[in-house]
């Protein structure tokens, strides 16, 4: 439906902006937060320009020259949140999909049971076992490392339940072909069907990126050694200080830098991601 | 180069669904086959067996002196060209063509050869470096011959390799798949629905009913002398018109007529007159009465669809003939069909 009417136009793009405003306008304080003196969010009136401590915030949080607030350079926890991020978000594509490719091409006992099963999981978000996970964890020695932040994430029956709709919109034809043309499974599942998934892994990616990434009750859990601290789990620590004001321009310009590299990789595949969302015809 | 032979083929589902049941054939050396009759007769099914993308249940199918029942798809030296094309969408034409090669470790000139031959045979040769999406419906139709003309199999499998495209295009295919197998001179089978395609088409056909061999044989053949009612209805467009009548003591009772027939016995029969062998009679030559119901102008003739005795009945006329609301139609006599009433079965 392509309606073309000035009136209908105006509001499309009046409502668009006050997304647009909703969405950013936090984003946009924060900057601002980080680019003054740190009493200035606590005075009462916050500041809509940016202030003049910009230089100053930033430069102390990246060198690690507030060493009194953060135990931890940002660097290292930048550092952390990226080993983490991407642990599960190719740790989680890499199992799915080769479950879901067990799942759809195979035929062996029990298969629709183990399907149900990792459907089931899906009701099962890490915040419900979250007690059950951190003891086993515990139990195999996995605290503090960076297999123990990620690992117990990595199972996803969404991502396998995704690529398992997208491996039953390709046409059997295309396997059979395929055998014919003398692949064996994991041929076919090479030369086939990973570059017939590209965008929906990319998509997945992305999506994974940016939840590993936001994790937060996890990597306070497992890690009480600040060499695995993450950024997300860090600035909720920086916040958290006893006997004085917590220091808002640098918790600000943490929060700032903690935003950029999942914009990178949305800006990075979003040609890729919009493809993997929207494409049907394979 | 080799012959199939299928010896008591047979394929049972889980619970006991059999899709094929005793199939017996042999397709000789460069033999064009078609197999055709309606959805679910256990066609395709057959066709999937000698490729091995269906397992054999039941009996032994050799290709060339080799019996194939337990090797994969890619060791039994067939090439399969499906109904969706089936080209891997994110591989230009000439990875298309040259995938199973390749998979086959065949060295890099020799790939390059054989693709730029299949290409130029079926004029596909300005298209190799695009990719099928950008291809039309009859394109991509070559390009998936390619594939199977590249590999220089045994035989081709074609499994209704025609029913997407329209129908223009699909009578220009045809006669493009005959002379390509013509011309190469490989075993092929074929399936298809269509019994146009399959009367073109086929050196010999094998019409099947409900996974059993109906009648195997040369279409000329099978449309002349159809064993029986099945194949009377489903070889010939429009199909064959089905009248009861009576057979008793070499007396044909049929439509208010009877006439002598040179078959024994005494039962209900039903008469098979193909639509072009009717005509309209002659003054006080002996006919059917027919009353009119409509008629179909094709151009090059009409069909008359009558009733006689409340049974419908289909006679194509030259387009010049007149049709009138009743009509008295006469035949041949000596080109009749027979068929028992209760079995089916051929009587003459």
């Amino acid at each position: 439906m392509v309606e073309n009417q000035r009136w209908l136009n105006i509001l499309a793009h009046l409502v668009l902006i006050a997304g647009v405003l909703v969405v950013a306008f936090p984003v946009y304080i924060a900057f601002i937060a980080s680019t003054h003196e740190p009493s200035a969010f606590v005075s009462g009136v916050v500041p809509l320009l940016p202030g003049s401590n910009a230089a100053n915030s930033y430069a102390d949080v990246l060198t690690g020259g507030v060493s009194s607030q953060m135990s931890v350079p940002i660097s290292l926890m930048l550092k952390n949140s990226m080993i983490m991020a991407l642990s599960i978000a190719i740790g989680k594509i890499v199992i799915s999909i080769l479950s879901a490719f067990a799942i759809v091409y195979f035929r062996f006992p029990f298969r629709q049971a183990a399907f149900w099963m990792i459907f089931i999981t899906l009701m099962l978000p890490v915040e419900v076992r979250i007690v059950p996970t951190f003891q086993v964890i515990s139990n195999l020695g996995m605290l503090n490392s960076y297999a123990g932040l990620s690992i117990p994430l990595i199972a996803s029956a969404t991502a396998t339940f995704l690529f398992r709709q997208v491996f039953l919109t390709i046409p059997d034809e295309l396997m059979e072909a395929a055998r014919i043309d003398g692949a064996g499974p994991l041929k076919f599942f090479k030369d086939i069907l990973l570059p017939l998934s590209r965008t929906n892994i990319a998509a997945l990616f992305v999506i994974l990126f940016i939840y590993g990434w936001n994790q937060y009750i996890w990597p306070i859990l497992v890690t009480t050694d600040d060499k695995y601290q993450t950024i997300v789990a860090g600035i909720k620590r920086m916040a958290d200080v006893v006997d004085s004001e917590p220091l808002w321009n640098y918790i600000m310009a943490t929060s700032v830098l903690a935003m950029l590299p999942p914009v990178v990789v949305v800006i990075m595949m979003q040609r890729l991601f919009v493809k993997g969302l929207v494409e049907t015809e394979k | 180069m080799a012959g199939i032979t299928l010896e008591n083929v047979g394929k049972t589902y889980a619970g006991d669904v059999a899709a094929v049941a005793d199939v017996n054939l042999e397709i000789n050396d460069g033999e064009f086959v078609v197999l055709v009759g309606p959805s679910g007769c256990g066609k395709s099914t057959l066709l999937r067996m000698v490729a091995g993308l269906e397992t054999i249940t039941e009996g032994r199918v050799t290709i060339g002196a080799r019996v194939v029942n337990n090797l994969e798809p890619a060791d039994r030296d067939i090439a399969m060209v499906f109904q969706n094309y089936a080209l891997y969408p994110h591989m230009t034409v000439r990875q298309n063509l040259s995938y199973g090669l390749k998979n086959r470790r065949m060295p890099r000139d020799e790939i390059t050869r054989r693709v730029d031959e299949a290409a130029g045979i079926l004029e596909i040769g300005e298209y190799l470096d695009r990719k099928p999406r950008a291809l039309s419906g009859g394109q991509r139709q070559r390009v998936a011959m390619g594939r199977a003309i590249v590999r220089e199999p045994a035989a081709f499998l074609f499994d209704e390799p025609l029913s997407n495209l329209d129908a223009k295009l699909r009578v220009s295919m045809r006669g493009e798949i005959r002379s390509l197998q013509k011309r190469l001179g490989t075993t092929s089978v074929y399936v298809t629905h269509d019994q146009l395609e399959a009367m073109t088409l086929a050196d010999r056909l094998v019409v099947l009913r409900g996974g059993r061999i109906e009648q195997i044989g040369a279409p000329i053949e099978v449309y002349r002398r159809p064993v029986s009612t099945f194949v009377a209805g489903f070889i010939g467009s429009p199909a064959m018109n089905l009248l009861p009548g009576t057979l008793q003591g070499g007396q044909l009772h049929v439509g208010g007529q009877s006439f002598a027939v040179e078959v024994a016995g005494n039962e209900k029969v039903e008469v098979g007159i193909r639509p072009e062998d009717l005509r309209p009679a002659k003054s006080g030559e002996p006919g059917l009465a027919v009353s009119l119901a409509y008629v179909e102008a094709l151009g090059a003739q009409q069909l008359g669809h009558f009733r006689v005795d409340g049974h419908p009945l289909v006679a194509a006329f030259p387009p010049d003939q007149l049709v009138h609301d009743r009509m008295s139609l006469a035949f041949d006599r000596t080109i009749l069909h027979l068929f028992s009433a209760e079995t089916g079965k051929r009587l003459n």
